[in-house]
């Protein structure tokens, strides 16, 4: 469900997304620092609702806005994620504790100021994603 | 006249060797009632000789390229003859370094060693230690494993969370995007020779400072006011053979402890030698429990405890440095009409001991993750006690104006008292 490809040296996170994980990213807003992604850094493609060209997949870099690590993929709902009976999914920062919902966004009150950066990307059929060139001019 | 004194005398008109000797050791005299907590300075100097003898080693076989130098460290630890035994004892004197400049440190607290006249030995001592932290960070990096890399990622990062110059300072720092094999190179050239040569250079300032003020002592009196028909100090005694023959027993104990530690327990149970950093570093996955070396895990509490505030995660970065950069003020915080911790009141001493339990309890946070002791609605335990133990720490700095003067001091006797 998860892939993590590696590009400048980082890596890039596409998860597949499913109809109850995008119903649980809507009800993470009001649980969310910044549900609009006003602050945050993405493509203007990316920054609506589901942080994402097609709501089912997620395009990220896993890299966490605090310092910098790379948080884990909790991508289980409840408490055997070990975040809580509350957690619905998402991803958590081993370094300093910072939480991520299903569309890279920040919870409130953790250490990350911003949500998690999508980087520019395109499909190219339905099969292909390419990572850092969205006009298909080269990055 | 003998040979060896005609030699002496010939070296002694070119070089001032003899002259050296009397006014550094055999005719400085230092307090005579030194105590247990006066071995730290000299034991902070074994220590440094240890590290630069072993170092020098050690950078004979190691490599400094992001491919080889996961490879190198092991070939050292099971190749080159003896290697082992000189990574251990490198390994080991970095954090048994530590172990004696925050006890030394504890020292200057108790006594009051921070105080007029030593204000300049004191902040030339927090230049040490600073320069003693960016060493092992730097130090950390080189053997290339998931804590090397995954540390340096972070603590360059605290430098990107400075507004408007962060990013750009970040990437000075890095000399790239990410961490990578031009900032193993670097930071190599800056733990092999640009900070050791500073230290090296602040070290003989710190003890010509400490030569030219005398040392303090236990009752924090200045034994020069009281001196004898030849202008000796009437409590004082030669630092040799006085000194010397105390500081000698000192070291064959304290490297006993040592020894100990690098043929029983090098890795101090993963305190000294992280097990995460037995894994190649991999720039696509963070482990999942990371801890920084125990002697940096109280201000690493402190930067976890700070939440992101007005979109910056800069503020807790603030906390953390402020943390450390607090000693320099100290020397002007203290109101206190006595030095020693043996005439200061009841608030000195309370104020001391909240400071000495928040920075241990901040110190064993620091190496746990944050949700180890559960939550308290949505904020974790852990998480709370930091902040309160972070309020601690630095009301021992911030109230001390406060508290000093008003404290219920003893009258200090005239002369010390052994």
């Amino acid at each position: 469900m998860l892939m993590s490809v590696e590009w400048r040296g980082q890596p890039v996170w596409v998860l597949h997304r499913t109809p109850e994980m995008l119903k649980d990213i809507k009800e993470m807003d009001p649980k969310v620092a910044d549900p609009a992604s006003d602050g945050s850094t993405q493509p203007d493609y990316a920054k609506n609702e589901y942080r994402s060209v097609k709501p089912e997949y997620l395009v990220l870099v896993g890299i966490c806005t605090h310092l910098g690590c790379s948080p884990t993929a909790k991508l289980q709902a409840g408490a055997d994620s070990g975040l809580g009976p509350d957690w619905l999914g998402g991803f958590f920062c081993p370094c300093h504790g910072s939480k991520f919902d299903l569309a890279g966004r920040v919870l409130k009150d953790v250490p990350a100021p911003r949500n998690l950066v999508v980087p520019p990307y395109r499909f190219v059929g339905d099969a292909r994603l390419v990572v850092g060139d969205d006009k298909g001019k080269g990055a | 006249m003998t040979k060896a004194q005609a030699l002496l005398n010939w070296i002694d008109e070119r070089l001032p060797v003899t002259q050296f000797w009397k006014s550094q050791l055999s005719e400085y005299y230092a307090p005579k009632n030194f105590n247990f907590w006066y071995y730290f300075g000299s034991l902070a100097l074994v220590v440094l000789v240890i590290q630069i003898v072993t170092g020098i080693f050690l950078t004979m076989n190691y490599k400094p390229d992001a491919n080889q130098a996961f490879q190198s460290v092991e070939y050292i630890m099971r190749d080159v003859p003896a290697g082992w035994l000189i990574r251990y004892i490198h390994s080991t004197g970095a954090s048994m370094f530590f172990v004696v400049i925050y006890l030394h440190m504890f020292r200057g607290l108790l006594y009051g060693s921070f105080r007029k006249p030593r204000e300049l030995l004191w902040l030339f001592g927090v230049l040490i230690y600073l320069c003693l932290m960016a060493e092992a960070f730097f130090g950390y990096l080189l053997p290339w494993g998931q804590m090397s890399y995954w540390g340096a990622q972070v603590i360059v990062n605290l430098f990107g969370a400075i507004p408007f110059v962060g990013e750009d300072l970040a990437v000075w720092i890095r000399g790239d995007y990410v961490v990578s094999d031009a900032t193993l190179n670097r930071f190599f050239a800056f733990h092999v020779i640009a900070i050791p040569l500073v230290l090296l250079a602040l070290v003989v300032i710190h003890l010509v400072a400490l030569h030219e003020v005398g040392s303090n002592n236990p009752d924090g009196i200045e034994i020069k006011d009281k001196k004898d028909a030849n202008g000796h100090p009437l409590d004082g005694i030669p630092f040799h053979p006085y000194y010397t023959v105390k500081d000698m027993v000192g070291v064959v104990v304290f490297l006993a402890v040592f020894t100990f530690i690098v043929f029983f327990a090098p890795e101090m149970g993963g305190y000294f030698l992280e097990a995460n950093n037995f894994i190649p570093a991999d720039p696509l996955k963070t482990p999942p429990h990371i801890a920084p070396v125990w002697y940096f895990t109280p201000y690493y509490a402190m930067l976890r405890a700070v939440p992101a505030f007005l979109g910056s995660q800069f503020w807790g970065v603030l906390v953390m440095g402020g943390a450390v950069l607090i000693f320099f003020v100290l020397p002007w915080l203290d109101r206190s009409p006595v030095k020693s911790i043996r005439y200061k009141g009841a608030y000195y001493k309370t104020a001391l001991a909240l400071f000495v339990v928040s920075f241990l309890v901040l110190g064993w946070l620091g190496t746990q993750p944050t949700d180890f002791l559960g939550a308290i609605g949505k904020t974790d335990v852990a998480v709370i006690l930091a902040r309160l133990f972070t309020l601690v720490y630095f009301g021992f700095f911030v109230l001390m104006p406060w508290y000093s003067r008003k404290d219920k001091t003893k009258p200090v006797p005239e002369r010390v008292r052994g």
